[in-house]
Formats: C-alpha cells, structure tokens, sequence
C-alpha cells in the first residue's frame, strides 16, 4: 500500500515538496470549501452515475483505443492511440468540465468561470454550461484570441462570454491571474473551473481523477481488445497536464511502464522562446501552487513561448514536477517544427489531423528508440480542427 | 526586546491611522526613495511599499499596471534594498514592505529579513504565503529579525479563522474591506459594516486597519468609523501616475485625504 502512495497527493495537497495551496486570504474560502468538500461529492453515488452517464451518452466515452498500424510500421515499434480527439468537442478537457460543473451544482453555484489557452478548455466548459444552463465567463489572452479564433465563436456559439486578458504576455498564464481575480471578485456564487492540472490544492488532484478514466479505459482496451496487460511506455505532451495525468494516472504507481511527458520547446531551449518548463524552470510559486516555474533570478515569471497556445504555459502541474523530480516520468522537449511534422505524419499515415498540443507527443516516436514488441500508447488529446490556421500559416504540407 | 515601530504609533495613536501604499521604481525607478521621503515628511503613520511581481493575482490594474511599469524600469528587491539603505536612519515612518512570495522566495528568506532589518524595515505582508508555511517556515526567523508579519482577512474569512490569524498577527491585521482585488470601488455597504462590526466584537488582541477600495477623504473616514485607520494603495498610484513633481503630488494628495 505505500508504494501506492508515493504519487499520489497527500492531505496537505503536496506531491512530494510541490503542491499546496497559495493563495492570498481572498480565495481562502473558496479553496477551502472545495478542498472540504470535494472528495466526499465524487464519491457520492449519485455523483458517480451522473459523470459516468454524461460521460458515455454525452461525450461519446469510452474513446477508442486504436492500433496505429502505418505508424507502427513506420517506427518498427507498437502504437497504440487513446482517442480523445473523438471527445465531444474535440479533446480531452471535457471530462475534467463535466466533473467540476456537476460539483459545482452540489455546491449551489450560480456562475461558471474558466480561464482558456487552445480554447479547447473554454469550448468545454462553454458546453457544460450550456448543458446545465448556467452563465459562462471565459478569458482569454488576447494573443490566444488571435490564434484560436474558430475556439472563440465556438464559445460565443455556446453562449459564453469570452474576456480577452491583455496583461502580461497576453496569453495561458495572464488569462489564470484573470480569472483568479474574478474568483475573488465573485466568491460565494461562482466556481471556477480550471483546466488543467494547476491552481491550489485540491484542483490538481481533482482534475487528475476527473482525468483518470483515459488510463481506466486504456487498462480494460489492452486487456480485453489486444490481450495485453500493461503498455511499456505511456506517452503525452503537457502544457499544464491534465491529459498526462489523465493517461500516467492509474499506471503511475506501476513502475514497469514507462511514462514520458513531451513538453515544447518552441524555438529550441537555448533561444530565449520555449515553454519547456522542467528544462528551463526551477521551483516557484505560481497560480496557487508550488511547482517548476520559468521564471528571472529575481523571480519574475518568464513569459514562454510555443507554437501550440495549449502548451504556451510557464509552469507544469505539481504531480508532474514530482514524477519529474522524482525521476517517475521523462520529459522530452519538442520544438514547434518536429510538432508540426509529426501531425502532418499522423494525417498522413492515419487519417487524423491532431491538435498541435497532441504533436507534440507524437513527435517522441521519432526521438526515441522503441523495441519492436514494445507496447507504445500515446494519448491522441485532441483534434486539429482549431488548428488549421496555425497548419496553413506554416504551410508545408 | 526593542519595540517594534508598528507598535509605536498604536501606542501613541488609536484613531485614523493612514497607511499609504505606493510600488517601488515607479513611475521611476529613482521615485522610490523620493516619494517615501515625502510622505515621511506628511503625518502619513505607516508606508506601505510594494514589491513588484510580474502576477499580482490580488491586484486590480491600477496596481498591476504599476508593477509592470516597475519591472520594465528594472526594479528588483535587491535594487530596492539599494535604494532604501540610501535613505536608512532619515525615515521616521514605519516601513512594511508587501509583495509575493515567488520573488521574495527566490530572493532567500533569510536574506531577505537580514536585508528588511539592515535598511530598517519593520513589516512584512505576503499575501499568498499559507498559514501553515508561516508556522513552519517563516515565523521563527521574522521573529528572530523583530520583523512583522501582517495578515489579510477579508468578509468570507470564518471566525474561527479570524481568530487563528489573530493570534499569529503582530502589529495590526489588515481588513480587506470587501470580496475584491485592490482598487475596487468601496461604498462602504450594509453588509460591510456588519462584517466590520463582527470583526470589531471578537475582541481580537491586534488592531485593524482596513484596505481595498479607500480612495478619498470621504471613504477614509468611513473606514476610520469601523478600525484604527485605512490603507490607500491605488488611488495614491493613480496621482502619481500622472504626476509631475512627486513631491507636489504626494503632499497634496495626502492633505485631501486628512483633511477636508
Ligand atoms: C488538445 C490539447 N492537448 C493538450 C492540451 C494541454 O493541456 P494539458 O497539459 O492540461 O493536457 C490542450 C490545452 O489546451 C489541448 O487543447
């Protein structure tokens, strides 16, 4: 049973030294009734059939779990894809959205807010607002606005009312710092619903359960569709997590599979215009929590940069800085053009235009050696729909 | 034990107390020390001086905006440290400094409260450093410089809470006026003044003076009618802002404050 524990979050919110919850004494009780409350409401059973029907007559779970076969061939190894781009709406965010608005509901909350990066998240939570009626305000860094922009009509669409945070570098991180000051603007009748793996302790380990049925589901589809017991390697990108906490989740204490996070490197790490966090971070305090942060000497947070909006974050979840820290997980850095290639590859040998968030992970099977028994599984987080004019601007296709 | 200079201007005064908020290196980088010299030379009772970040979660965008402009002109805390040890032993004001944890962490903590004593510094307010990090990590060692450490509370805040940061405060307890980032607008409501005379009947042993959203003479002695006195943090950024001789700016906006 201890061993089980080892990644797991213990009862002060902490994976090993990272985690907690700092925020200012503002957002103290809305943290706290979250924190107080939120293991008991997913564990009610009312609870659980409510998530487990939204999610399979809703969403469309389980996502298939697909033999890659041109791509396996291609790189003389196993692929196996776990097809959350066949979500509804188009990625893995929304069975974190389904989770939170149904616990904010059991919270008598009014108001739904959520910051957004791809717009997937924004999209997902624009949706379940919808799906519930409530009313749904989503920021938006003003440069994400311009880069997302079919995400941000989908929202509009969906009824929700989409801010544009136009501090800082205008995009993930300064969107969140929007959105938390909304929260304690609004602190009684709204929740917040973040959408990764980030902000204060208890949100990283809730959105990673919410998340924990893409690994639930792998573990049944290798077993009862192929016959196998566990894959060797798990592979996802991260920007802030929540789709590789999704697929590590319930292989994390099972050291015989390997887990390996892909995060952009942008431009390349040594060029000042990166996202890579566990290479180019060090311990810090962002967003309510402690976790590798790129940040100056001084401390100032290093505004990152990525091709994919998804990924453009200055910071990773706190489990993932333990599986970093802890040697648990690899983390690979993929540049913008190996993304962009590695979807363009997936289009072509598989039929499935990725989101460029997913690219990244994709990108691995050309990074990294593989056995030819070997069982690859790669988290498919989204579709590329959102992303055809990132596609078209870089063109070469 | 020496006293702490916090404590000094309760003793000497129990009413309107004014605690003005401005962020060091702005508008310019050399304004820091400028600006406190002329509220040190006003009956100001404390300055509060502010340690930019480049995410002030707490803050509203007078406030951020200043940070901003702060960083772009190269202020750090070390750079700070510089500027405050140019004026050190001609301040009479008590200082607090207030800022986030992330730089003050990466600064070293003990350095920072060996640096916050050198330069005569006699509080600290860390809005997002937790309770319990300050029990295990910090206490001891502000304890040790005869540094404060000042706490937020805010309308949501419980009693039971109120009465546990109370008995880890030193100096004064800062009353968030209302569920807001700074700089929001305060029309001091029915549910305000309930809150503040809930607050008011607990008998707390440290005195409070309540901040966010005072902004005039008007709200200032509002505030003073529920506390000790009020902290004006954005209003004050916004004069000088626009201001064109520091000092001018300074003097006038504090006399508008205290009487009118
Ligand atoms: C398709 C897709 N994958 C991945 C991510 C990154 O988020 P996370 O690291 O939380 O999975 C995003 C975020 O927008 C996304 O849209």
């Amino acid at each position: 049973m201890k061993t089980l524990e080892k990644y797991s979050v213990d009862q002060y919110g902490f994976y090993g030294k990272f985690g907690g919850a700092y925020v200012p004494e503002m957002l103290y009780p809305n943290v706290e009734e979250l924190k107080n409350n939120y293991l008991s409401i997913l564990n009610e059973d009312s609870f659980k059939k409510e998530f487990d029907d939204l999610l399979s007559k809703y969403v469309g779970r389980p996502t298939p779990l697909y033999f890659a076969s041109r791509l396996s061939e291609k790189y003389q190894t196993k692929v196996y894809l776990k097809r959350e781009d066949l979500c509804h709406t188009g990625a893995h965010k929304v069975n974190n959205t389904i989770g939170q608005i149904l616990l904010a509901k059991r919270l008598g909350k009014k108001r739904i807010i959520a910051e957004t990066g791809a717009g997937q998240h924004g999209v997902a939570t624009a949706t379940v607002c919808a799906l519930m009626g409530l009313p749904c305000v989503v920021y938006m860094g003003e440069v994400d606005i311009a880069r997302q922009r079919p995400n941000v009509e989908r929202m509009k669409i969906l009824g929700a009312e989409v801010i544009p945070a136009t501090s800082g570098s205008k995009t993930l991180k300064d969107a969140t710092n929007e959105a938390m000051r909304h929260w304690i603007n609004n602190p009684v009748d709204t929740h917040y619903i973040i959408g990764s793996v980030v902000g204060p302790h208890p949100y990283p380990d809730m959105v990673a359960r919410f998340q924990s049925v893409i690994s639930e589901e792998i573990i049944k589809q290798l077993s009862n569709d192929f016959g196998i017991k566990h894959p060797d390697y798990v592979i996802a990108c991260v920007g802030g997590g929540s789709n590789a906490a999704g697929a590590f989740y319930h292989y994390m204490n099972n050291e015989s599979v390997k887990l390996i996070a892909a995060e952009a490197a942008g431009l390349g790490n040594d060029t000042g215009k990166s996202a890579a966090t566990t290479q180019l971070g060090k311990e810090g305090i962002l967003h309510g929590s402690r976790t590798l942060l790129m940040q100056t000497p001084d401390g100032q947070v290093i505004e990152p940069y990525s091709i994919s909006a998804g990924l453009d974050y200055p910071g990773i979840g706190p489990i993932h800085a333990h599986l970093f820290d802890s040697g648990r997980a690899e983390f690979i850095s993929v540049k913008d053009e190996e993304a962009m290639l590695a979807g363009i590859e997936l289009s072509r040998l598989e039929g499935i235009i990725p989101a460029i968030e997913t690219s990244h992970a994709l990108s691995v099977l050309s990074k990294k050696k593989f056995g030819k028994n070997e069982v690859v599984v790669i988290n498919l987080s989204g579709r590329g729909d959102k992303d055809l004019d990132t596609y078209i601007k870089w063109g070469k296709y | 034990m020496t006293t702490n200079p916090i404590d000094s201007v309760f003793q000497n005064k129990d009413q309107k107390l004014l605690n003005v908020y401005f962020t060091a290196g702005f508008p310019t980088l050399e304004d820091t020390t400028k600006i406190l010299k002329s509220l040190d030379e006003t009956d100001v009772d404390f300055v509060e001086i502010g340690m930019p970040f480049s995410d002030p979660v707490a803050d509203g965008p007078t406030i951020q905006e200043s940070n901003d402009v702060a960083l772009n002109n190269g202020i750090s805390i070390d750079k700070l440290f510089e500027q405050l040890g140019t004026v050190k032993g001609e301040i009479k004001t008590p200082i607090i400094l207030m800022g986030y944890l992330n730089p003050v962490m990466q600064y070293g903590i003990e350095k920072f409260c060996q640096n916050c004593v050198e330069v005569g510094v006699s509080g600290i307010i860390i809005p997002d450093l937790p309770m319990q990090d300050y029990l295990r990590q910090f206490k001891q060692l502000f304890e040790s410089y005869g540094l404060y450490n000042i706490f937020l509370i805010s309308p949501q805040t419980s009693e039971e809470r109120i009465k546990l940061i109370d008995e880890h405060s030193n100096g004064f307890i800062y009353m968030v006026s209302s569920a807001s980032i700074t700089g929001a607008k305060a029309d001091i409501s029915n549910s305000q003044e309930a809150y503040f005379n809930r607050v008011n009947s607990m008998g707390l042993k440290n005195p409070r003076l309540i901040g966010f959203g005072i902004s005039n003479n008007e709200t200032f002695e509002k505030a003073c009618q529920y506390a000790k006195g009020a902290i004006i943090g954005s209003a004050f950024i916004k004069a000088l802002r626009k201001s064109t001789n520091i000092d001018h700016t300074v003097k006038e906006f504090i006399s508008g404050i205290k009487n009118n």
